[in-house]
């Protein structure tokens, strides 16, 4: 009877791999903007992290004016704003709580223990002097996760649905914080190529711990194009959308035949053709038709991804798929 | 003479657990080799362990969830090899009686005709459910799982105190208390002959197993929750991990043609045995409370058709109702023939008028207990009443005696137990847990519940209560 999962077991499970992920990487992007709002930009920078993320309205409904300070805290710490850190590893602690009879006792404990001290950081600890130290404790907590998730939990179902959500996740966070850079050049255009535009897709690279891979690849120059390209389509990168993209189909194939499961064939169908786009445009046609809207696009088809694994595996309705998609935006 | 850290101890004339037992012996002397200090700062980190790992009941205020963990004293309970032999075999007889009743209640109800309890004590009770008439369930084992509380008086004589025959919870604790003892007082075990707990899941499924449809051979079971907003979600989780069976709630399973299945990856898979910890009332909004959100739809007429089993099965609060209980003595010898291993305490049931007399003329000794309530409530301590609430229950009585019982008040024993200023004597009680399918199986110990504050006699969690683990030694 081991090979039987609970429709609920395996949307929870699928959530908490998206969390988790989700959490790290909004540690990067955070990170990341750190280290580019202290070279000049000051607000205009921080503004676009609160776009990427569409809670303009959330976070200045609640009075607040842009600075780092205000929305860090509200990225990191308010546990009000749903897209928080901390709000986004309860929701994973949540998850996991649900899922304790199936996962190991030590995935659990290690996410409870976090996020309880996760809990207790005040808002005055978020000063220029810690926050770096703060950003590589959650990274680290979250590899942590994954760590222990890989080491410990059995490989039945679950842990297939556990790396669909992991991968999906991971993709669409590879998009925006690809995105965030198009939203960080598009004022200015006139810097791209200057020493400062280097140093901050060198930071972009960093955060997605993906420089000196790219170095291996890419020895002589930094540009645009090639960064973009390498977050992209790079195969051997395990963070690239198109490494990303292929784990998730392969693993949608695998537990499908494993398992006997009937559905989740528009999901198979979308990667399919996900994957086929990323194998045969070129960041040069991407560039030039946008990189903003190709990055859109991408987003709606894992969102459709998503929403079919919810209908066929997870028990969804489709209207409240659709409703989930939705907030999950 | 080295000293010990239980050489101030006094338990003040009550019944000591620790002092009186022959078998503890060894255990005072491993203990006499720490410090208090020592034993201090190990309780402090085990307690800390129990709330990362999550062994917590959860407390709601102000739309905000706290988890607390049940307070873990060190000092362990000990029971003897000759004490664990009484205990052990009165449970097994008080559950084989209590099978008995609720089989006869909902059959021929000879037990009825013939007069040992009043008809309308069982037909009238708010937990008697006439559903199950004429339904024959595997092995007679209505409760498979039951927890019976006993505690012991000042010459150290056992009593039960309440049967627990619907769902009773604390057994994850028993489990979690002796992992905890295992990791922090590896010194304190070794070569003490301490008997196993650990295969009480496995003793459950091949309970529960027993319990499935005929013709099935490998029978999936699930663990039925309200979810994990019930304070007593942690348990649910440790049991279906200890069962290795899926953790459902309501709304993950689904009644076709008075089949049960569960919502899975795969479309819908067949479930044969359901270990519930949902209340009768809200198991099927079909049947009982038709607002229950928590429940299954056409789960009792699934039941009915006899396509899945329900541990327990419904029906059996019955049982355990505080004026019934007060006849066990008397099923004891009508059911089996014999005379009770483990006393009631003497209980007057104020529906007869010589109780009743009893009960208004040594008020302020008593205890007075309502029949149908649980947890504590409505009950009326003598020693400690006011004039008013004397009154006011004597006024109660008098308006509906069948509604009340009244027993002595018990002087709990008492348990070496590690407070802020030391070690001193804290009340305790007991709640073994057995399991019953073809036969009943009786996990070795139980919980020990102690009541933390100074003097108290009240070791419920929600007022101040811990617990211990419990060692029956030899």
């Amino acid at each position: 009877m081991v090979d039987v999962l609970l429709a609920r077991y395996a949307d929870c499970i699928f959530w908490l791999a998206r969390y988790v992920e989700r959490a790290e990487n909004l540690a990067r992007i955070l990170d990341v903007n750190e280290t580019f709002s202290r070279d000049s930009r000051g607000a205009q920078n921080w503004r676009s992290i609160v776009q990427l993320n569409s809670d303009e309205e959330r976070f200045f409904a609640g009075g607040r004016e842009v600075t780092g300070h205000s929305v860090l805290n509200f990225y990191v710490l308010d546990a009000d704003n749903p897209t928080s850190i901390v709000s986004t590893l309860r929701f994973a602690r949540e998850n996991a709580r649900t899922l304790r009879p199936l996962i190991s006792t030590e995935m659990w404990v290690q996410l409870n223990v976090f996020y309880n001290h996760l809990s207790t950081i005040g808002s005055d600890e978020l000063t220029p002097a810690r926050l770096s130290g703060l950003f590589a404790t959650i990274k680290e907590a979250c590899q942590t996760h994954t760590g222990i998730t890989e080491g410990t939990f059995f490989r039945d179902q679950g842990w297939y649905f556990y790396q669909l959500g992991r991968y999906v996740e991971r993709a669409d966070q590879t998009t925006r914080l690809l995105d965030i850079k198009y939203h960080l050049l598009l004022p200015d255009i006139a810097d791209v190529g200057s020493p400062t535009d280097v140093s901050q897709w060198n930071a972009l690279l960093r955060s997605a711990a993906g420089y000196h891979a790219y170095r291996r690849l890419h020895a002589a120059s930094t540009t645009p194009a090639r960064v973009a390209g390498f977050l992209l389509f790079n195969q051997a990168f395990p963070r690239s959308v198109h490494h990303c993209v292929r784990e998730t189909g392969r693993l949608l194939g695998e537990v499908k035949s494993r398992y006997s499961l009937r559905g989740g064939n528009d999901a198979a169908e979308e990667l399919d053709r996900l994957r086929a786009v990323l194998g045969t445009l070129t960041i040069r046609e991407i560039l030039s038709e946008g990189l903003h809207e190709f990055l859109d696009l991408i987003q709606q088809q894992l969102i459709a991804v998503s929403r079919d694994l919810s209908i066929s595996f997870f028990g969804y309705r489709p209207e409240a798929a659709q409703a989930q998609s939705a907030a999950a935006e | 003479m080295d000293r010990s850290i239980l050489d101030g101890y006094d338990p003040r004339g009550f019944f000591c657990e620790m002092l009186t037992s022959p078998a503890s012996a060894g255990v005072r002397e491993r203990l006499a080799r720490l410090s208090i200090a020592a034993l201090k700062e190990r309780a402090a980190a085990a307690n800390a362990e129990l709330y990362n790992l999550g062994i917590t009941f959860t407390v709601y205020s102000d739309a905000k969830t706290i988890d607390r963990i049940l307070p873990f004293d060190v000092l362990p309970r000990v029971l003897s090899a000759a004490e664990w032999r009484q205990l052990e075999s009165g449970i097994v007889q008080r559950i084989t009686a209590i099978n008995l009743l609720l089989d006869d209640i909902y059959h021929d109800q000879r037990v009825l005709a013939d007069g040992v309890v009043p008809r309308d004590l069982i037909l009238g009770n708010p937990n008697y459910r006439p559903e199950m008439c004429g339904l024959d369930v595997p092995h007679k084992a209505y409760v498979n799982i039951c927890g019976t509380d006993i505690v012991r008086d000042e010459k150290g004589a056992f009593f039960v105190l309440e049967d627990n025959a619907r769902t009773p919870s604390g057994v994850s604790y028993v489990v979690e208390n002796r992992h905890m003892m295992l990791r922090a007082f590896p010194d304190l075990l070794d070569d003490i002959g301490l008997r196993g707990i650990d295969n009480y899941g496995a003793r459950l499924v091949a309970a529960l197993q027993e319990m499935a449809p005929p013709g099935i051979g490998d029978p999936q079971i699930v663990l039925l929750s309200p979810g994990t907003y019930n304070s007593a979600y942690f348990e649910h989780v440790f049991l279906a991990r200890e069962m290795g069976v899926p953790l459902v709630e309501g709304p993950d399973l689904v009644v076709e043609d008075e089949r049960v299945s569960m919502r899975t990856t795969g479309g819908l898979a067949r479930v044969d045995v359901i270990y519930r910890r949902i209340n009768d009332d809200f198991l099927d909004p079909e049947a009982f409370n038709r607002d229950s959100m928590l429940g299954v739809r056409g789960l009792m007429r699934a039941y009915r058709a006899g396509n899945v089993a329900l541990a327990n099965a419904i029906g059996t609060g019955v049982a355990d109702d505080k004026a019934v209980y007060a006849y066990m003595p008397r099923l004891i010898r009508y059911y089996l023939g014999e005379d009770a291993i483990l006393q009631n305490v003497p209980t007057n049931i104020c529906r007869e008028p010589e109780a009743l007399r009893y009960t208004l003329d040594h008020l302020a000794e008593l205890v007075v207990k309502p029949v149908g309530e649980a947890g504590g409530y409505g009950i009326t301590v003598g020693p400690t009443a006011t004039r008013a609430e004397l009154a006011d229950c004597r006024k109660k009585l008098l308006a509906d005696p069948a509604n009340y019982i009244s027993q002595p008040c018990v002087n709990l024993s008492v348990a070496p137990t590690l407070v802020d200023g030391g070690i001193e004597p804290r009340h305790v009680d007991l709640r073994p847990f057995a399991v019953t399918g073809s036969s009943t199986w009786v996990l070795p110990g139980g919980l020990t519940r102690v009541a933390l504050r100074r003097g108290s006699f009240v070791v419920n969690s929600s007022q101040g209560g811990g617990s211990k683990d419990t060692w029956v030694l030899g």
